[in-house]
């Protein structure tokens, strides 16, 4: 280095500056206010008035929540101590409803002995559901099975459940983790067997009535698979369901009868008219949403097929369901049919409105799985023919993963919309939570005059169950996201 | 043409539904169970309690049912129907009787076939407003704002009396009971009106009921009573006597507790008959010689069922007014047992 610089210049940095913070006004909470909030005359109105409406509502709501009482008897007792804690003129939130009431929102009528039932069920319809929403994933299999051991370990201990009953249900649920480590796929069975289950544990009786219809559909699939490979496939099909129906029509409840008599076993039976809340609303929105997604998928394929006949009736069943509103339906299945059947015949109520709410909520999903198909490139249809697949080799493997995964936003969306309409059913004088048992507690001359508590209760518990399904259709998404975007 | 074969089918279906269950004493003997149509909840007149057992004015009556015609009083299956629901769950035969506040009017004896067999509660709609209104009577309510049920017969009441009147109101209409006190409450509307005795069990539950009157003018008759169906004489017949049948015990001061010794000692005809000590008057009605007697063992009589669930010294605190007996100048009559 020459020392050309020493003569021009006196002084040079060799260090870099420490690098200074920015200006208030550029950094943290401040820049993030100024460029979210106060960036334009306009929003600065709009964030003035907005806090104001947040200050105004929680000036009104927050003294209601604090002054909550949950210990009285009645809306007036509580009325009194929230005078006596808060002063004359104060308001008050009154949970002590809830507090003597959940049950009824949560099971409705069903016998307080037999609440193990209903909890099993719901413990086990998670342990039925993990290997179809989780399929193959030893881990989140592993999760999902412990959180429901765990689950069941609590609520069946809370809910007095006979010990034979309570150590079952263990064992199987153990069971299950076991065979999630080593054979996971094999968890499906259960799956297939959960239905009966579910339907014996809720509406008790006899065991050999769910395992007679049971033995029927395993009847037809052995029917099936003997003679599918003799006469083809359809024809195979139509004898299998043939042997059921015949099965079920005629030999079904002599046989459960004689092995009822043989090998008396059974629970409590529960009637239909017990049934209420929260218990009600899931049984028929699980049962609605499990059966409609199958019937939808060949209902849309059938909107979709060369063939007149399977053509015209798709066409004529979704547009029929879908062109009048659910109560309409509601009302024929609660009022119509008596008319139709046989005087004597009782058909249970919920049965009947199970197969309605299905059939609405299959006719919607045909029409949104159908937006799926049609968002599929033609090429894709024709790859699939080009590699000389048959019709239902090519849907199954090449058509519908793609068009049911383009759907799946809105396949969710038509389940939370029917899980909710299931508080329609008050209408037909069934006790859905919402307007059902919360107009029964509000006759009770003790809580009269009762507003928003239950509300409240009811919703909340809707959103975590709704929220819930929104987040798992988004981890979907996530799981079969295949594409680069 | 294929519409009219459709409504003749489902008519000649409705005729033979009707024709096929003409015989309901006996399907409910052969059951072992009464199916009794009620409210899906009004206070004070049926609703479930906490641990899901029914109880009310309109209940009680249907377990004097059950008592009389099966001997128990517990055998009844409570099936909740609504506004819309009731009288074709009546017609399609998926209940027996319907005792649910139901108001006796001309069209629904005549054209929806069913048959009122006796009124067990005279209501009419009334007015509530609060006091510092300064109102006292319901002819003072001109130009007034009125909260009113949508879809009932008293939003035609309401109409017919303020047009008669000649003065002026605007509606507000609200779905249900509680949004409607709710409505009332927050000072949405001046008056409330809907059936008194619905009038008087929302006072009752008010944080402040002393500052909320019922005003006297009562606008509309509103008898309830139960239902059966049309030409089912036999039924009907049993539903009408046990109700009369606690009416008489009311009148000879036979009650749920001296039932028994009354029916010993007793040296009145009537109460004899009524009681299946005499005669067979059960019998010939199709049920148990002392049916009546079980009725009023299990329930009581009119009077007592009354004071239990609705009547002075309960939280709705209703007087008897029209429905004392007619010994007390009310218009509760029954035709002589004999």
């Amino acid at each position: 280095m020459s020392d050309t610089h020493a003569l021009t210049v006196t002084f040079v940095r060799d260090t870099m500056l420490p690098p200074a913070p920015p200006p208030v006004g550029e950094r943290g909470a401040v820049k993030w206010m100024r460029e979210n909030l106060f960036s334009t005359p306009l929003n600065i109105a709009l964030t003035v008035v907005g806090l104001l409406a947040v200050y105004a509502l929680v000036t009104a709501a927050l003294p209601w929540w604090l002054n909550s009482v949950w210990n009285a008897g009645s809306l007036s007792e509580c009325r009194q101590i929230v005078a006596a804690s808060a002063g004359e003129g104060a308001t008050g939130a009154c949970w002590a409803m809830i507090r003597e009431r959940w049950h009824q929102f949560l099971f409705g009528f069903y016998p307080p002995s037999q609440y193990w039932r209903p909890v099993l069920a719901l413990g086990l319809l998670a342990a039925a559901l993990a290997p179809v929403l989780f399929a193959g994933q030893k881990r989140n299999l592993t999760i999902v099975l412990g959180s429901v051991a765990v689950y069941l370990l609590v609520t069946l201990y809370l809910a007095a459940t006979p010990a034979g009953a309570f150590a079952l249900s263990i064992a199987v649920i153990l069971g299950m983790i076991g065979l999630a480590q080593v054979q996971p796929g094999r968890l499906l069975w259960f799956t297939l067997l959960y239905p009966a289950l579910c339907f014996w544990l809720l509406w008790g009786g006899s065991i050999w009535s769910p395992v007679v219809v049971m033995a029927g559909f395993a009847l037809l699939y052995g029917v099936f698979r003997l003679a599918s490979p003799v006469i083809g496939l359809a024809p195979g099909a139509a004898a299998g369901i043939l042997v059921a129906v015949l099965w079920w029509l005629y030999l079904d409840i002599p046989t459960a009868r004689a092995l009822q008599q043989a090998l008396p076993f059974g629970l409590q039976s529960v009637n239909s008219d017990q049934f209420g809340g929260f218990l009600l609303a899931i049984v028929i929105g699980v049962t609605g949403i499990t059966f409609s997604l199958p019937i939808g998928i060949l209902l849309a394929l059938g909107r979709q097929s060369d063939m007149l006949i399977v053509k015209t009736l798709s066409v004529g069943f979704i547009e029929f369901i879908r062109g009048v509103p659910l109560i309409t339906l509601l009302f024929t299945a609660s009022l119509l049919l008596q008319y139709f059947l046989p005087p004597g015949t009782t058909f249970d109520i919920i049965l009947r409105v199970i197969i309605l709410v299905t059939f609405f909520a299959a006719a919607y999903l045909a029409e949104v799985i159908r937006g799926g198909l049609a968002a599929l490139p033609r090429g894709q249809y024709e790859a699939a023919d080009a590699l000389g697949l048959d019709y239902w080799r090519a849907q199954r493997l090449i058509i519908l993963p793609q068009a049911l995964k383009v759907s799946i936003p809105a396949i969710v969306s038509t389940f939370i919309g029917l899980f909710k309409d299931t508080t329609l059913v008050a209408f037909v004088g069934l006790m859905d939570p919402l307007k059902g048992v919360t107009q029964i507690v509000r006759a009770d001359i003790n809580w009269k005059g009762i507003y928003w508590e239950p509300y409240i209760f009811v919703g909340a518990i809707f959103f975590i169950i709704c929220f819930g399904m929104s987040r798992y259709s988004m981890y979907l998404e996530q799981k079969l996201k295949t594409d680069h975007r | 043409m294929k519409k009219t074969v459709f409504f003749g089918a489902l008519a000649a279906t409705t005729l033979l539904a009707g024709l096929a269950s003409a015989g309901t004493l006996d399907d409910v003997k052969a059951r072992g169970e009464l199916i009794c149509g009620s409210n899906t909840g009004l206070t004070g007149f049926g609703a479930p309690d906490a641990s899901g057992n029914w109880a009310g004015f309109d209940v009680d009556l249907c377990r004097a049912i059950a008592a009389a015609v099966l001997g128990d009083a517990t055998k009844v299956k409570f099936v909740p129907t609504t506004g819309e629901t009731r009288f074709t769950a009546l017609q399609s035969g998926e209940v027996d009787v319907l005792i649910r506040n139901s108001t006796w009017t001309a069209t629904r004896d005549s054209e929806l076939s069913l048959d009122f067999v006796a009124v067990n509660y005279y209501d009419g709609q009334g007015f509530m407003v609060k006091k510092d209104l300064g109102v006292s009577s319901a002819k003072e309510l001109d130009g007034a704002t009125v909260c009113i049920q949508t879809g009932t017969t008293t939003e035609l009441n309401l109409a017919d009396f303020f047009k008669q009147n000649n003065i002026s109101y605007q509606p507000v209409t609200v779905g249900d009971d509680s949004e409607a006190q709710r409505q009332y409450l927050a000072g949405a509307c001046d008056a409330y009106t809907t059936d008194a005795s619905g009038l008087a069990a929302s006072r009752a539950t008010m944080p402040d009921a002393e500052n909320h009157i019922i005003l006297p003018e009562i606008i509309s008759k509103e008898p309830l009573g139960p239902v059966v169906r049309h030409g089912d004489s036999q039924w009907g017949d049993v539903v009408r006597w046990t109700y009369y049948a606690l009416l008489i015990a009311e009148e000879k001061g036979v009650t749920s507790a001296n039932v028994n010794e009354v029916a010993t000692s007793t040296t009145d005809e009537e109460v004899k008959r009524l009681l299946g000590v005499s005669g067979d008057f059960g019998a010939k009605f199709g049920i148990d010689n002392a049916g009546f007697k079980t009725a009023i063992a299990a329930v009581g009589n009119y009077g007592e069922i009354y004071a239990r669930n609705i009547g002075e010294g309960t939280t709705i605190n209703l007087a008897r007014g029209l429905n004392a007996l007619w010994t007390q100048g009310g218009l509760q009559y029954a035709p002589p047992f004999r």
